[in-house]
């Protein structure tokens, strides 16, 4: 076993008990800091594929931007995760079932001599991963990247529609109003009896 | 450089248009008050119509273009352009007209029914506009990565627009069901697509293609195990996305839950964009697979036939009963596109097409029969229509019996070219079988008919009804639609003899 395979299998190792964790463990938290780690090993894996660029993507995009925004929602909405969990143990043996079937069936086809996996391509040491996706993404492949953006937006207009709702007796602030106030708008003086046995009555 | 850029602009000019057309309505829409929306009505319009005049305009004109990736060879029938990722052909301007047409005349219907539940909004049209942007990139689509990212904008235009009238629980549990069970064939799809990369190294479909015929084949005479695999996958894709047993259990759901609008929408276009994606992966990528396919498309064929009109005899809500006639009729899609010759091909083209005319018709009446706070989408709505409006039964009556087939009306002639090419596919059982079942499915079109001319309005409904107004232009449309389904019934050559030209040219 070589070096390179070693690491390789601990990764996979990790990674695949990352992914198990996400489904298995109880607390929503957990299993999305368990779906980081998960992200982290696979960046891990690219980067022995040479493909440093979509690595470190995965790491800034996915770690840093997205998961966060998940760790936020899961902790904002207070799931409670029993309902949800309800018939787990009944179906789990047909569920397991299904995958080992499935599984069985994939690694089967994998072995035909169709996947050959023995030609890697290796690179120079100077080969730039980043370089080689920066050459064709905006001129070959500019027609799928400017379609991906459209899809964006078809996101962020179909999140706004679904969620934005103009309340009615939602109190807002005027802060042009707010700035021409004066000092009369606020301050009313009252001229009150001294008397102190009244004082006395209201402490 | 620049001249590829330009070529390339040209080419893809009506898409580009459209996507220009959708942010515009989506922008001015903000400045528009209530009062004033009928402009955004108007504006997405014309945006539809100019889309389809600029493909009909456009059709043919590659012949002068002077790009390298013009096929000069063999005489102009196609055009590629952006790297060899978006193809413009017979095929695909015809499925563009149809689309974008039934499109406008989806907007026609629907504009009182909007008006009526307060959709009439800018993101109702920004959203349709974008989904149909989806269709037109999916129809012509010359790789899979097109294909997937197509699909995707439809798909999502249409989870929100499902989900567009957000106090409605029935809407949005099936938004729900509609946006998961649409994920995971997404995820099937993008399954069997990445497999066949893997293996042929192509994303193109013409690669695709080359590699199957070059070294698809095992020494044994098989085709290779890994083929098969992302095969099996695109098609369980397929199968969800066009709606056929056993992957049809979102529909009855969605249909039932969507607002009737956006039900009329899923119920139309998409399924001509379908067509289009099943064409372009099973025949145009995988066309030397065709004894693979077959075998499974026999099976989803049979089991919508069956699933789709024996259901449909159990439903009492209008919409369920047309969601499942949706499955019956996808058999009849599989079924033509399983017969594997270009006179299937272009039978099934026809169907599709003429399908999506009458199910337009269809969800109109129910549109138009619902009013404000109120849905006509129980069978019992229809009780004693041909007293209350006797030209509105008329039309409905030619709608249901066109999906039954019952002659003179197309839908006879369309389900006859789709039986006929599969017998020539020796596949005469088959034949027989759908036959069979169709007789089963006349019965629920039948009864709704039934319902319709002999039974008494109940006087609650016709007291309701009284002040309730329906748009002259959705009588005129409906009018024209109902009529040119018996039109095309009696007289199918010319658009028959168009889809035969299309599929020949496309097939070449």
């Amino acid at each position: 076993m070589t070096f390179e395979q070693i690491i390789f299998y601990f990764f996979s190792t990790i990674l695949i008990s990352g992914a198990l964790g996400v489904v298995l463990v109880r607390n929503p938290v957990y299993a999305a800091l368990f779906l980081i780690l998960s992200f982290f090993t696979s960046s891990a894996i690219w980067l022995m594929l040479e493909a440093e660029f979509l690595g470190i993507t995965l790491v800034l995009v996915y770690v840093g931007a997205v998961m966060v925004l998940f760790l936020f929602v899961i902790m904002m909405l207070d799931i409670n995760m029993d309902p949800l969990r309800e018939g787990f143990v009944k179906m789990m043996p047909l569920a397991a079932l299904v995958a080992i079937i499935i599984a069985a069936e994939i690694v089967l086809v994998m072995a035909s001599p169709s996947f050959n996996f023995d030609q890697s391509v290796v690179h120079a040491a100077d080969y730039s991963n980043t370089k080689a996706i920066g050459n064709i993404l905006y001129t070959e492949y500019v027609y799928p990247f400017e379609i991906a953006a459209v899809i964006l937006v078809v996101a962020i207009i179909a999140a706004i529609a679904l969620t934005l709702r103009r309340r009615k007796g939602v109190k807002h602030q005027n802060p042009s109003k707010q700035i021409r106030t004066k000092r009369n708008d606020r301050v009313r003086l009252v001229k009150m009896p001294s008397s102190s046995t009244q004082n006395r009555a209201g402490e | 450089m620049t001249e590829t850029i330009m070529s390339d602009i040209s080419r893809a000019l009506p898409e580009i248009f459209l996507l220009v057309a959708a942010f515009s309505v989506l922008l001015l829409d903000l400045f528009l008050s209530k009062s004033m929306k009928i402009v955004t009505f108007l504006l997405a319009q014309l945006s539809l119509l100019t889309t389809a005049w600029l493909v009909y305009n456009r059709m043919g004109v590659e012949s002068i273009a002077t790009s390298a990736t013009v096929n000069n060879v063999e005489s102009v029938q196609y055009a590629l352009a952006f790297s060899n990722m978006y193809i413009k052909d017979a095929l695909s301007d015809l499925l563009k007209i149809a689309m974008l047409l039934i499109g406008s005349a989806g907007f026609i219907y629907t504009r009182q029914y909007l008006r009526d539940r307060n959709m009439f909004s800018g993101e109702y049209y920004a959203l349709v506009l974008f989904a149909i942007l989806g269709m037109m990139i999916m129809v012509s689509a010359n790789s899979m990565l097109l294909i997937y990212l197509g699909l995707e904008l439809l798909s999502l235009s249409m989870y929100a627009l499902v989900a567009l009238q957000r106090n409605n629980g029935r809407a949005s549990e099936a938004a729900m069901k509609y946006f998961v069970l649409g994920a995971i064939a997404s995820g099937m799809l993008l399954y069997g697509m990445s497999i066949i990369y893997g293996l042929s190294g192509h994303l193109d479909l013409t690669g695709i293609a080359e590699y199957v015929k070059s070294s698809g084949m095992t020494k044994a005479g098989s085709f290779d195990l890994g083929l098969l695999l992302g095969l099996s996958f695109i098609l369980v894709g397929l199968g969800f996305k066009l709606g056929v047993a056993p992957f049809h259990m979102w529909i009855p759901d969605v249909y039932d839950g969507a607002p009737t609008a956006v039900t009329q929408l899923i119920g139309t276009i998409p399924k001509l964009a379908a067509f289009g994606m099943v064409f372009r992966l099973l025949v145009e990528g995988l066309g030397d697979m065709q004894t693979s396919w077959q075998q499974i498309l026999i099976l989803l064929a049979v089991l919508s036939l069956a699933i789709g009109n024996i259901i449909a005899i159990a439903q009492t809500n209008l919409k369920r009963m047309l969601a499942y006639s949706t499955i019956a009729h996808m058999g009849f899609v599989a079924m033509g596109i399983l017969a594997g010759s270009n006179m299937g091909y272009s039978a099934t083209l026809f169907y599709t097409i003429v399908y999506a005319l009458t199910a337009l018709g269809g969800f109109a009446v129910i549109m138009m029969l619902s009013r404000k706070g109120y849905e006509a989408d129980q069978l019992s709505d229809l009780k004693g229509l041909s007293q209350r409006h006797p030209w509105m039964a008329f039309m409905m009556m030619i709608i249901l019996f066109s999906m039954a087939g019952v002659p003179p009306t197309v839908g006879f002639y369309a389900k006859m070219m789709v039986i006929q090419s599969v017998v020539d596919a020796n596949l005469a059982w088959l034949a027989v079988y759908a036959v069979i079942l169709s007789v089963v499915g006349a019965y629920y079109y039948l009864r709704a008919i039934k319902i319709m001319y002999f039974d008494k309005a109940d006087t609650e409904t016709t007291q309701a009804e009284t002040g309730h107004k329906i748009g002259l232009d959705s009588h005129i449309l409906l009018s024209a639609n109902g009529l040119s389904l018996l039109a095309l019934g009696i007289m199918p050559g010319a658009l028959m003899a168009t889809c035969v030209a299309v599929i020949n040219v496309t097939m070449k």
